[in-house]
């Protein structure tokens, strides 16, 4: 996406004064609630079985976890913020829309195989895709790409827990499933909603 | 640990990266993301501290025998549909999942079961969905790729059936 545009340079005032497509940012909902729910559930039951010891145990190792992660999730921030401003409205929608074709597939699996970074990365930058204008099918395919052949997680747990044989093996199996998910997505998503397009059209 | 390190400066440098091209539109762009980011972080902590403190209560609850006894030798589709509900319903990060992934294969589970299970693990594994896709994306855009996923542990298991083994 390193592709600084050099026919149409943006002035800043003109930039800046285009109305930004915001990111929806939900308060508590209720995924949050199911899921402080389910920790409720399963810490009290670790409580009966290894008592208040065995809950500060995992308290501890979760805490630093948390603490190696917060980083991260900046960084992914980040990266889906600066690229949600700097990306096009048009150019997107045209490489990623609903209109992309078999190319807008293919380019959101590259993106995805070559996105850096855990989910803390890819789901904020998917996040920014959607709202620059691509459309369910590319992005499904950008998802999809990055969780099955993205090289982040192969390189940093798969390759050392299962081995290199097995997750290069497993690789080469899912290269077409990204591309593949996505056209189904695009195929699904017309039939369900048949008047999205018009809307995004503008820019 | 040297691989954690080569993501984290590949990570860097493309938030470096794309912060500077931002930048070059003139520093109100580069302003304007900074803080949007920045809100974006603010806003998703919370949610990340609760899933991540808490994947540990939830791995600790569901034992990971369990789970790689479905993966057991039991070859066939029904043994893939298996190893499909249990790579969604695995907890915890990817040391989990891929060591279940790797128990079934040394305890003689079918090699078409395992790759369903780490393809079906990484496209729904329901604790990240939860925990990180929800937060960052519309419900809408998760709850419908994740049903357009569904098919494709299988479609994996059948080209593994078909081209063998590793």
């Amino acid at each position: 996406m390193s592709e600084p545009s050099p026919k149409d340079p943006a002035p800043a005032e003109d930039a800046e004064s285009e109305p930004r497509p915001g990111r929806v940012r939900k308060p508590i909902g209720w995924s949050t609630i199911i899921i402080a729910a389910l920790v409720a559930v399963s810490a009290g039951l670790v409580w009966r079985r290894d008592g208040t010891d065995g809950v500060l145990e995992i308290l501890t190792h979760d805490l630093s976890l948390f603490g190696g992660i917060l980083p991260r999730v900046l960084a992914g921030c980040l990266l889906g913020a600066f690229i949600s401003e700097i990306l096009p409205h048009e150019k997107v929608s045209r490489a990623l829309g609903p209109k992309s074709g078999l190319k807008g597939l293919l380019i959101g699996t590259a993106f995805g195989a070559i996105l850096p970074g855990g989910p803390f990365t890819a789901y904020p930058v998917a996040s920014a895709l959607l709202a620059v204008g691509a459309d369910f099918g590319a992005t499904i395919a950008m998802v999809v790409s990055w969780t099955l052949i993205g090289y982040g997680r192969a390189v940093a747990w798969e390759i050392p827990i299962m081995g290199t044989d097995f997750t290069l093996w497993r690789i080469v199996i899912s290269l077409p499933l990204p591309v593949l998910a996505g056209a189904l997505g695009r195929f699904v998503y017309v039939r369900l909603y048949p008047k999205p397009a018009t809307k995004d059209d503008e820019n | 640990m040297s691989a954690a390190l080569l993501i984290d400066i590949l990570l860097w440098g493309s938030v470096f990266g794309v912060g500077l091209i931002a930048f070059r539109r003139g520093p109100p762009v580069f302003k304007a993301s900074l803080r949007e980011g920045s809100m974006d972080f603010v806003n998703i902590v919370p949610r990340i501290a609760l899933g991540v403190i808490g994947s540990g209560y939830i791995a600790a609850i569901i034992p990971q025998e369990v789970i790689s006894g479905w993966l057991g030798p039991d070859s066939g589709w029904l043994g893939v549909a298996t190893a499909v509900v249990a790579g969604a319903a695995t907890p915890g990060g990817p040391v989990i999942g891929f060591s279940i992934g790797t128990v079934a294969l040394k305890s003689g589970g079918g090699v078409p079961q395992v790759v369903a299970y780490v393809v079906a693990w990484a496209l729904f594994a329901f604790q990240r969905v939860i925990l990180w896709e929800i937060p960052f994306m519309p419900a809408r855009f998760v709850w419908f790729r994740c049903a357009v996923s569904v098919p494709f542990p299988f479609v994996a298991a059948a080209i593994a059936m078909l081209i063998g083994k590793p």
